[in-house]
């Protein structure tokens, strides 16, 4: 460990609280109808969204009706991408696809368009030998920004039911999402990819690149529209890399500070929604309350990951190496980090990614040491409400806090209330099967994939014989439950021998239960989070008395944080144990 | 119900050109006129032909010859370092530092498959390095970043440590002075981001050019 690997840490903390704050002011304003600085350029588009897609964006939505445009929206986008991804060699005219790469198989592209859809981007396929520059733009691209508008419309949509003074209304669902893309995802991914460009991602249409290196060897670089991707992957916490080894590519992510940059875009909305609830509840203490919550910790897991990294696998010290900082060398567990990242940078990125529903890369996390390899999975295990994926975090952790708030008032005898709303057996029975269903969903694919010999295939070959193969499984189906999308990359579902999918095949069995994981894990809490927000969005608001318990102060953090411990704990501590905890505890090697 | 699907489907389409072909065009457009050079990737030509990009890890190795013929294994071509260069990392792709292909080692803290791994990776460094080295080099003296696999299997950097360590041999093999390597390697050493971000990283691809610019080649 270094005291610049410390520093960068803390400065990441504190710089993204800074650019949070004025952020969740813009992203109030824009949710609650009032004036923003961007008027001007997005009114007139705006308008002529409505117009062409024959929405009349006043029109309140109940519960049930905003789910239903958000439903069919979604299928809309799920038959579009599969029609794109499957007919690629289609659009060869397009001149968008110079390697004339033919479409991954069908069961490939049946777990790549739900994993997209549901803003995982689990890969199972690796971008430049299988994706045409026009399936990235036109398809994965589009999802990322879709995808990602629909995860904060359900937030805002979870909101204005707690808020709600009158009525069933909701919001107007084709309302927030064209605004969140327009007034939120465009601009500030517009400002991202070029500083990613000036960094040195690249932006091109070029044919990959063909030559001889100074010693004679043949050489091949892919090429394509990187940046433009790549903002957007990391703001609407997609994590989808464009490239087979994601933000670990030197074109993903050039330079440290790119780095930098990158974490600060995949926490900044998540970060910064809990401030707009702050505001749009009317009392900031209550989004600063959430916020002091997820950041504790958000520390406390990049600590641990650090700590552990630094410290180094017992692979390494086995083969006989050092791994303590030495002069011009930071030691560590350097198997699959970069070098301009380091250990901290690489740590750091892996906690930012894996606590939001990111899931993008800047090492292998499958090479992480035991302990840090757990910690992705303990994020993974809280449920992504530690800042979570952009929306999902801020309505997982509100059906966290009226748990909270229920669990609280139990142990003191009184009435559950939250922000004046009585908190009753309906919403407390759609909160916890709400809060249940990912990790019933993690938990049964993992049974699955473990006792059936169609899942162990998956399993790398060198990671068979030890807990690594569990972990390998535990993983992906976490992971895809949690629509996070970063991966103990050696899990298999896609078998390609040469780039371009000739003579490729999926392996059904994963790619589909994968697939349907995540597809029931990102729409069936959605729904219930709706649900919530109906039922609570006609609710009387009583005024706050001395009875009345707070939801703003540390006491409450402290509640909150056992809360979301104890939940994930309980449902996750054995897995935990049979796989990467095992590893950390033992210097043992495995076959 | 009618409604929304009607709204959905024409909505998929106008957003998908805003999002998927409007989006990449302008920030295309944008970056080709402003940073032409970066959005194409840092491309270096030497006497007007193409050998690499500054941002990607090469392998600078020799084929290896068997028969009169390259020797291939499953396809790929059997190469041995070339000590005139600075060598990169260590790298899973086929063959190594392939930037059409990148990939993971994906290999676990506690296999034995990574333990031989980096024990091959060692020995290697240490025939490479370790009779210019003076004292020698042991397993204990090789820097993590030369034993170990990076991520993206192309990183163009390796550690100070690791670069200072193969400037003695450079110097040896190329006929100049320590002093005058060691120039180079911190010529070509690229600082933290923002001063605290990362690690600083030796870029062997640029090192390695400037090597030749000032010797020739066939040093």
């Amino acid at each position: 460990m270094t005291f610049l690997g410390w520093l960068t840490i803390v400065l990441f903390c504190v710089v993204l609280t800074l650019l949070a704050i004025p952020l969740g002011r813009y992203m109030a304003a824009v949710y609650t109808g009032q004036p923003t600085f961007l008027d001007p350029v997005f009114r007139t588009p705006e308008r002529l969204f409505y117009r062409i897609m024959r929405v009349d964006p006043e029109r309140g939505q109940d519960w049930k009706q905003y789910a239903k445009s958000l439903i069919i929206f979604s299928l809309a986008g799920w038959l579009l991408l599969y029609f794109i991804l499957r007919t690629q060699t289609l659009w060869n005219w397009t001149g968008l696809n110079p390697e004339g790469f033919h479409s991954a198989p069908w069961n490939v592209t049946f777990n790549t368009t739900s994993s997209f859809l549901t803003n995982t981007n689990w890969q199972y396929y690796g971008g430049e030998t299988t994706m045409s520059y026009f399936s990235q733009m036109a398809g994965l691209t589009v999802q990322n920004f879709l995808s990602a508008g629909v995860g904060i419309a359900v937030a805002v949509a979870l909101i204005r039911g707690i808020i709600g003074r009158s009525g069933k209304s909701i919001g107007n669902f084709w309302q927030d999402l064209i605004r969140t893309v327009l007034y939120v995802l465009m601009p500030i991914s517009f400002v991202v990819a070029l500083i990613l460009v000036f960094q040195g991602s690249i932006q091109n249409f070029s044919h990959y690149l063909n030559f001889n290196g100074p010693t004679g060897l043949a050489n091949s670089i892919a090429m394509g529209p990187v940046a433009s991707q790549e903002a957007i992957k990391e703001l609407g916490t997609n994590g989808g890399g464009f490239f087979n080894t994601n933000s670990a590519h030197p074109f993903e992510n050039p330079t440290g500070f790119t780095n930098f940059v990158e974490m600060l875009t995949v926490l900044v909305i998540p970060a910064g929604l809990v401030f707009m609830y702050g505001r749009m509840t009317g009392s900031r203490r209550q989004g600063y309350a959430i916020f002091a919550t997820m950041l504790v910790m958000f520390f406390g897991a990049v600590c641990v990951a650090y700590i552990a990294e630094a410290h180094g696998s017992p692979a390494q010290h086995a083969a006989g190496l050092h791994t303590q900082v030495v002069a011009g060398s930071t030691g560590g567990n350097m198997e699959g980090k970069e070098q301009r990242f380091g250990i901290a940078g690489s740590a750091l990125f892996d906690v930012v990614t894996t606590v939001t529903s990111c899931g993008a890369v800047n090492s292998a996390i499958e090479s992480f040491t035991g302990i840090g390899g757990a910690v992705p999975m303990a994020n993974l295990s809280a449920s992504e409400v530690i800042f979570g994926g952009v929306g999902t975090g801020l309505y997982s952790i509100l059906l966290y806090v009226l748990l909270a708030v229920f669990i609280g008032g139990l142990m003191v005898g009184r009435t559950p209330e939250y922000l004046g709303k009585k908190i009753e057996a309906r919403e407390i029975k759609l909160v916890a099967i709400g809060l249940l269903i990912t990790p019933l969903a993690a938990l049964f694919s993992t049974a699955l994939a473990t006792a059936s010999s169609a899942g162990r295939a998956s399993i790398s070959a060198a990671a068979a014989g030890g807990p690594q193969g569990f972990s390998e499984t535990f993983y992906a189906y976490l992971s895809q439950a949690n629509n996070n999308g970063s991966a103990f990359a050696a899990y298999g579902g896609f078998v390609q021998p040469n780039a371009g999918n000739l003579g490729s095949h999926g392996i059904t069995f994963t790619d589909l239960l994968g697939g349907f994981t995540m597809l029931f894990a990102r729409y069936a809490p959605i729904l219930f989070a709706l649900a919530v927000a109906g039922s609570l969005a006609g609710k009387r608001v009583s005024p706050a008395g001395l009875g009345t318990m707070r939801t703003d102060n540390p006491t409450f953090v402290v509640l909150l944080i056992g809360v979301i411990v104890l939940v994930g704990a309980l449902t996750f501590f054995p897995a935990l144990l049979l796989g990467p905890i095992v590893q950390g505890l033992t210097g043992h090697l495995y076959q | 119900m009618k409604r929304d699907i009607i709204t959905s489907a024409i909505g998929i389409l106008v957003l998908t050109l805003f999002c998927g072909i409007l989006y990449p065009l302008v920030i295309t457009g944008v970056s080709q006129v402003a940073f032409p050079g970066n959005a194409d990737g840092q491309l270096v030509h030497v006497n007007g032909k193409l050998v690499g990009s500054q941002e990607i890890g090469q392998n600078f190795g020799l084929q290896v010859y068997k028969n009169g013929k390259p020797e291939m294994d499953n396809g790929v071509p059997v190469t041995n370092p070339d000590p005139r260069y600075f060598q990169t990392r260590p790298s899973a792709t086929a063959p190594p530092d392939n930037a059409a292909a990148t990939t993971f080692s994906n290999l676990g803290p506690n296999s034995v498959a990574t333990e031989q791994e980096i024990s091959s990776n060692i020995q290697a460094y240490i025939s490479l390095n370790g009779k210019y080295y003076p004292g020698g080099l042991t397993a204990a003296k090789v820097p993590v970043d030369a034993a170990n696999t990076s991520a993206s299997g192309i990183d163009p950097d390796i550690s100070v440590r690791n670069a200072d360590i193969q400037a003695h041999r450079i110097a040896t093999v190329r006929h100049l002075p320590l002093s005058t390597v060691m120039r180079l390697v911190s010529k070509y050493t690229g600082g933290r981001g923002l001063g605290f971000s990362g690690e600083p990283g030796v870029n062997v691809f640029e090192l390695n050019l400037a090597l030749d610019r000032m010797t020739g080649v066939h040093a």
